[in-house]
């Protein structure tokens, strides 16, 4: 398992070798620094701990800025436990995109593009009803929500509200190209939120 | 943003061929069939160029056996080759989708000089 934090930088498309057009998500990713580790001894479970995108100082605040100095590493905006590759993480490692190969395969983990208050239609594809044929201010209605047999609607009954800005996770992207240089990450295919949005990329 | 430009910069051909909507164009396409690769050739007139950067297309459209056929190609696409410009056309809109109802005498383009 590797797994790195990145920033999603947008979409654009990439020609292949064979000429092909490929749409690629840009993902600037890492370096990561290892803060410590999470252990099934002490914490139930195996993890680490890492911060990603070093920020002044003076964005920090104080005990963060302990957390830092006692490693004597940079001060970084963002704090994220991932998973615990396969040899483990010493405290002060850093990660960077060369744990990733060209043709891998990813899971990415980030936070849906909010969409506010939306309807049935559009939050749960809802077919709504006719345009015409006598239905009159219920077109993108999602009509009846129960019966009245059992006179109450049943926990869970999917209707309009709040939609996206949801942690989502996309499965099996492939990574196309891994540009150390730049600590950049290309991966085929979309990946959750909008453009400058944390993403957890971890191995498939 | 700029390291996303970067990016693009590398898929960017060097130099393409200037032409414009209203042109008539030969398209030199590498097509690989089975294996082999060779080149082929699309003669139309191009009406519509979109997009900026690697995202910019173009679509050239011909009668072939008597049906119009439109072929939409990607300018930076490694398969295009080679894009010559058999005649220049003097149009007065960027998008010429009017030639599509049309046949014949109708579709003549004036050339620019």
């Amino acid at each position: 398992m590797t797994a790195i934090l990145g920033r999603k930088l947008g979409m654009t498309r990439i020609f292949d070798d064979e000429g092909a057009s490929i749409a690629v998500t840009v993902i600037e990713a890492g370096p990561c620094v290892v803060l410590d580790a999470r252990t099934p001894e002490r914490d139930g479970y195996a993890a680490m701990r890492v911060a990603f995108e070093p920020v002044p100082e003076r964005k920090v605040n104080r005990p963060m800025k302990g957390v830092f100095a006692r490693l004597k590493t940079a001060t970084h905006r963002v704090i994220r436990e991932l998973p615990l590759p396969e040899g483990g993480a010493q405290p002060g490692q850093v990660i960077t995109v060369e744990g990733f190969v060209p043709g891998q395969v990813v899971d990415v983990t980030g936070t849906s593009i909010g969409r506010g208050f939306t309807g049935a239609m559009k939050r749960h594809g809802f077919s709504g009803q006719r345009d015409s044929h006598g239905v009159s201010l219920m077109h993108r209605a999602i009509g009846s929500i129960g019966s009245s047999d059992i006179a109450r609607v049943f926990p869970g009954k999917r209707m309009a509200g709040r939609h996206g800005n949801k942690r989502v996770t996309v499965r099996r992207l492939r990574v196309v190209r891994v540009d150390p240089k730049n600590n950049l990450l290309l991966l085929r295919g979309a990946t959750p939120g909008v453009r400058g949005a944390l993403l957890m990329v971890r191995s498939a | 943003m700029d390291k996303l430009k970067m990016v693009e910069a590398g898929q960017v051909k060097k130099k393409v061929t200037a032409f414009t909507p209203g042109d008539t164009v030969r398209v030199h396409i590498r097509v690989i069939e089975g294996g082999r690769q060779r080149v082929q050739a699309f003669e139309g007139t191009v009406i519509s160029r979109r997009g900026a950067g690697v995202n910019e297309s173009f679509t050239v459209r011909r009668i072939s056996h008597g049906i119009g056929v439109e072929r939409v190609f990607p300018v930076h696409s490694p398969r295009v080759e080679k894009i010559d410009v058999v005649r220049r056309g003097k149009v007065r809109r960027a998008k010429l989708y009017f030639l599509r109802g049309r046949v014949g005498k109708e579709t003549r383009i004036k050339e620019r000089r």
